[in-house]
């Protein structure tokens, strides 16, 4: 089980998170257009990469903030945590 | 029947406790302090099973977990136990045990027919004999390996022990009590680390309880026992016997499991009978010790055939003879110290030592004994069937390749001795590369990935003064990075024997013109032989041989087998053991119970219980629940011999006809508030909340990004900023999750806060034509005319004294109100109703009533919104907005989701108007054509309707708006059956919403 700092808790356990995902996807703005292929991409379209993974978790029994977790998907190494609105 | 393998004095075992058992429904006797396999030798019983694939007897092997064969099925309690160690059970009174792999019974067994039957098992032979034909798999193979197969049988009964999870912090954990574990602990402790030591074994001390040396002016035993006793006092040290860290996962969490009844007649009271532990631990030291390596000869898996460290242990600790004619096998001085043990309690052993002129400390003293030794002889084969009686013992050629001179001397047992193997499987669980250490043969741990440090012989250190040595020091290097508290300790001085090197030999070859089985695998019985072919059919990759031939994968890891089978495959291909590698040690090291995994999550704990404030009143009024989630909500309130049908069909009868209500709390409920909170509702729903005034309710739909319907429920504005969401029960949490999402991650420029309320409202559904009298005489004050309240209206009144929100919204299709009031007086407010409704004839209506009354309306739920629909599939396109743009509206526009055969929810009918349709039904135009028949969809939701008393179902189905009055068939495999329907509109009751609006 990862141990994860939450950047507004503290160090806990992976039981006390729900995962999210990629953080690096960015949806389309609203009342904009946006080309199927965007579109797709941005829906459907993941990386799956072996290594250094920016991805979102959310501390669900928690403080239930959406944080950024940077993790090897290797070795399952945390390098950083940050808070939804920080950049790496 | 008396002990006649036991010593008549020594040992750790309390010879005034005498305690009687039954091993295979015989009568023996024992002591406290033994294990059932301690006893069984002692009484002189070696013949504890039968081996896995060719039934072969099986004794001991080992003394503790290394040991592969002396597995038994225990009855404890009347509960029964498969897979236990006979190694490992301690003794108590009344234990009853009996062998496995045995039919008729131990010593007559007839699966031992594929011993004789040569080729019938050999390497791969699951994956050649199994593979045709395809149609004998269910009927014949399979149960075949069924009963072939495994280490007894469990329980089919509800298991009626307790078994408990705990999460544990600590500085330091350490794995194993020997010298290393001890001394590490002990360094830590006096820093001031948090330490939590480990023992597998009941005795704590490890090698020390079985070795001559002497530390400081003790013995190893003695010294032990002082440490363990400081560690015991000290408030910062926990100390867990029969306690086993089995895995070691990721951020240095391991699990330990331990057996805290398993050695009692039966648990006590309150007490668990195992216990989960989840350690988080800062540093972790790996004191596993090693495990003694077996030598490969003929038949060495005959009963009487073990390891000598576990000979010795078994004469040290438990004051018990494995034979009195022992001959002793080894490549190394470890074999010595069992011969000389033997020769202290006056038997007179035979050593073979297959190095030419070894010289240490300890030969001399078994030569100034009178040991008999023979230098560069090795074991042939062991002779005998269900004990050994004799071996054929040869002398070995210097280059190892030649034996001659063979010859059979008498024996009852032969302990061998292949040097040792470090326990590493903790560490390469934790990711830690393991070397290849040619010195001592066997893999040691190297670079560490996690925080975790091998200690002792575990990292392939023999000697006790080093292993000391190091032990105290890393001990307080690793506390002390902790603590920053540095209490120096001097080390004890260690008088222990030097040793001699051991010989790197491991097999013995066959003599000439025969054809004994040689065995590596003494658990999944794999012999020289299978690797053999295995390699010879092409297999290379370490991984492949292991799973071809089933080396190593039986419970017992490898632990005795894994190094041999490593050097059998690299002498074969002429490569050095580290290039051939070794296979990934997975958790659990040793086996543990399933219920020891599951803990107390179990039965209705596996998963919280959510009750509404109303739930007693439901409960005292018959009402028969259903899980809906983790809430109990009443399916129906049973009258008299009602059954579910006929309770139900009154309860939705009574809404149509009179009044009813309805227990609406577990509905999720989120309170939305700030002052961007109706451009947020604009972007979650599909369609427009801009202009939704005060005191109004709207029905919403709520999209994923990829365009299928997420949740659907009413908002109500409360006021200026704030509303009031719900949701369906199931999706609650999702709900709240995806609108954070939104709110923290994709646009935080909103201004708005949500949090749920949904347990700060217990919710009431009045509905029916009479509803509105109700609510008059609840809120006598209120103007409750369809002007006053009107359909999708909100208004907040006090109801006796009580604070309540009144929503004028309907699920049922009827004219129907909900009323919330705070969760304390939910209770309060239902009485109310119930009472007050008398006069109107209410009845409360149940989940299966209030299933009735929505699909007859044909309102789609959960079924329908299943996660794979459209608003267009639900037929709620006309809420979709084509002016704004929310989530998920993009994918709207997709090839599929606008197609013009698209599907639609639509009624279905029986033409007999009498058979039900079963939910999951298919759709199909003629059930007669050629299977796989082409379905058109699905039936999602089936009812009695009551309103035209038929059965009446809503389904899904393709082009479903031009399938109206259409005659097709609804086809249920499942239920055998095929019924010829009419597909109807999906609003079969009050297609204009009349009575809602009433
Ligand atoms: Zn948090």
């Amino acid at each position: 089980m990862l141990h994860i700092k939450c950047p507004h808790c503290g160090l806990r356990s992976q039981n006390e998170f729900s995962y999210g995902g990629d953080a690096t996807v960015k949806r389309p703005e609203l009342n904009k257009e946006v080309s199927d292929q965007d579109w797709d991409n941005f829906v459907y379209l993941r990386k799956s990469p072996r290594g250094k993974h920016l991805e979102l978790w959310q501390h669900i029994s928690g403080c239930r903030q959406w944080i950024k977790v940077e993790r090897d998907t290797l070795t399952h190494e945390i390098f950083k945590t940050l808070k939804a609105n920080e950049k790496v | 029947m008396s002990e006649k393998f036991r010593l008549d004095k020594g040992g750790l075992i309390n010879r005034n406790k005498k305690i009687s058992f039954k091993f295979n429904n015989k009568k023996y006797y024992g002591y406290e302090g033994d294990t059932l396999a301690s006893a069984l030798i002692a009484n002189g019983v070696h013949l504890v099973g039968r081996s896995f694939k060719y039934h072969r007897p099986r004794g001991f092997f080992g003394a503790g977990v290394d040991e592969p064969y002396a597995i038994v099925q225990m009855n404890r309690n009347n509960e029964v136990d498969p897979n236990v160690r006979a190694t490992e059970q301690e003794l108590f009174e009344g234990l009853e045990a009996k062998s496995v792999n045995c039919w008729p019974n131990v010593n007559f067994d007839i699966g031992a027919i594929n011993n004789f039957l040569g080729k019938f098992f050999p390497a791969g032979f699951y994956y050649k004999t199994f593979m045709w034909p395809k149609s004998f798999w269910y009927k014949v193979y399979e149960p075949i390996i069924r009963k072939a197969a495994g280490f007894g049988a469990a329980s089919i009964k509800h298991d009626k022990e307790k078994y408990e999870h705990k999460y544990e912090y600590c500085d330091l954990l350490i794995t194993g009590s020997g010298p290393s574990g001890l001394a590490s602990a002990y360094a830590a402790a006096q820093n001031g680390a948090k330490v939590i030591l480990a023992e597998d074994k009941s005795r704590f001390g490890g090698s020390l309880l079985t070795s001559e040396v002497t530390i400081g002016n003790q013995s190893g035993r003695e010294w032990a026992e002082k440490i363990m006793s400081e560690l015991k006092s000290m408030p910062n040290v926990v100390v867990k016997n029969r306690s086993q860290v089995f895995g070691y996962y990721d951020h240095n969490m391991l699990v330990m499991s331990e057996r805290i009844s398993d050695h009692l007649p039966k648990t006590e009271k309150y007490s668990p009978k195992q216990r989960l532990w989840y350690i988080r631990a800062k540093e972790v030291i790996i004191s596993s010790g090693s495990i003694e390596r077996p030598l490969v000869f003929g038949n060495n898996d005959t009963p009487g055939v073990m390891l000598s460290s576990a000979a010795k242990e078994y004469l040290k600790i438990y004051g018990a003879l494995v034979g009195k004619k022992p001959l002793v096998f080894t490549n190394n001085d470890s074999g010595y110290e069992t011969a000389i043990e033997f020769k202290k309690n006056g038997i007179d052993p035979v050593v073979l030592d297959t190095r030419k002129d070894p010289n240490s400390e300890i030969i001399k003293e078994a030569k100034d004994l009178n040991i008999n030794i023979k230098f560069s002889y090795v074991v042939v084969a062991a002779k005998g069937y269900k004990k050994v009686n004799s071996a054929d013992i040869a002398n070995i050629s210097e280059d190892k390749k030649n034996i001659s001179n063979i010859e059979n001397i008498k024996c009852d047992c032969i302990c061998v001795s292949g040097f040792w193997t470090p326990t590493i499987h903790l560490a390469s669980q934790s990711g830690n590369k393991t070397k290849f250490n040619e010195e001592i043969d066997a893999f040691v741990p190297s670079q560490s990935k996690q925080k975790e440090t091998t200690l002792g012989s575990a990292n392939g250190i023999f000697t006790l003064e080093e292993t000391l040595k190091t032990s105290f020091e890393k001990g307080a290097e690793l506390s002390k990075q902790i603590t920053n508290k540095e209490n120096n300790i001097s080390v004890p001085a260690v008088i222990e024997k030097k040793s001699s090197n051991h010989d790197k030999f491991w097999c013995v070859p066959l003599p000439e013109g025969k054809n004994y089985k040689r065995f590596l695998d003494f658990q999944n019985d794999v012999s020289v032989s299978d690797i053999q072919l295995a390699l010879r059919e092409g297999y290379r990759s370490i991984e492949h041989v292991k799973r071809y031939t089933t080396l190593g994968m039986a419970t017992d890891q490898g632990r005795t087998s894994n190094l041999n089978g490593l050097q059998l495959v690299s002498d074969i291909e002429n490569k050095v053991v580290p290039q051939v590698g070794h296979t990934t040690f997975r958790p659990p090291y040793s086996p543990i119970s399933i219920g020891a995994i599951v803990g107390r999550e179990i039965g209705k704990h596996s998963k919280p219980t959510r009750k509404s404030p109303m739930h007693y009143w439901h409960e005292k009024n018959n009402a028969v629940f259903v899980d809906a989630g983790v809430w109990l909500r009443p399916r129906y309130y049973k009258q008299g011999n009602e059954n579910l049908f006929e309770a139900s069909k009154r309860e939705a009868k009574n809404v149509r006809q009179n009044v009813g209500v309805c227990d609406v709390t577990t509905l999720g409920k989120i309170d939305i508030k700030g002052p961007d909170a109706a451009e947020f509702l604009n972007r979650v729903y599909t369609n427009a909340w801009l202009k939704l005034p005060i005191g109004k309710a709207r029905y919403g739909v709520m999209l994923r990004e990829d365009g299928i319907v997420m949740d659907d429920g009413t908002t109500t504005r409360i006021s200026e900023n704030h509303y009031h969401m719900t949701t369906t029960t199931a999706q609650a949490a999702n709900v709240l999750s995806h609108l954070e999402y939104y709110l923290q991650l994709v646009w935080p420029e909103l201004n708005v806060n949500v949090v749920s309320s949904t347990e700060q409202w217990a919710g009431a559904a009045i509905a029916g034509p009479k509803s509105r009298d109700v609510l008059q005489k609840l809120f006598p004050d209120l103007d409750v005319s369809n002007e006053g309240l009107p359909f999708m209206g909100y208004i907040e009144d006090n109801l006796f004294g009580v604070n309540a929100k009144i929503f004028r919204i309907s699920f049922s299709g009827e004219l129907a109100y909900e009323v919330n009031v705070e969760s304390d007086n939910g209770n309060f407010m239902w009485e109310k109703i119930m009472d007050i409704g008398k006069d109107f004839n209410i009845q409360p209506y149940g989940t299966e009533a209030l299933s009735t009354l929505r699909i007859e309306m044909g309102h789609v739920a959960g079924s329908e919104l299943d996660g794979r629909t459209i608003p267009y599939d639900n037929s709620l396109e006309g809420l979709v907005s084509k002016k704004k743009d929310f989530i998920g509206k993009r994918s709207l526009s997709k090839t599929a989701f606008v197609a013009t055969d698209r599907q639609k929810v639509v009624g279905v009918v029986p033409l007999d108007k009498k058979t039900s349709i079963p939910e999951g039904s298919y759709i199909v135009k003629d059930p007669n054509v050629k299977l796989p028949i082409p379905k058109l969809g699905h039936v999602s939701a089936s009812c009695w309707s009551v309103e035209y008393d038929n059965p009446f179902s809503l389904a899904i189905i393709k082009d479903g708006k031009n399938m109206i009055g259409q005659k097709l068939f609804a086809m249920s495999p499942l239920k055998n059956k095929t019924i010829p329907v009419e597909i109807v509109s999906s609003h079969y009751v009050d297609p204009q919403g009349e009575r809602v609006r009433s």
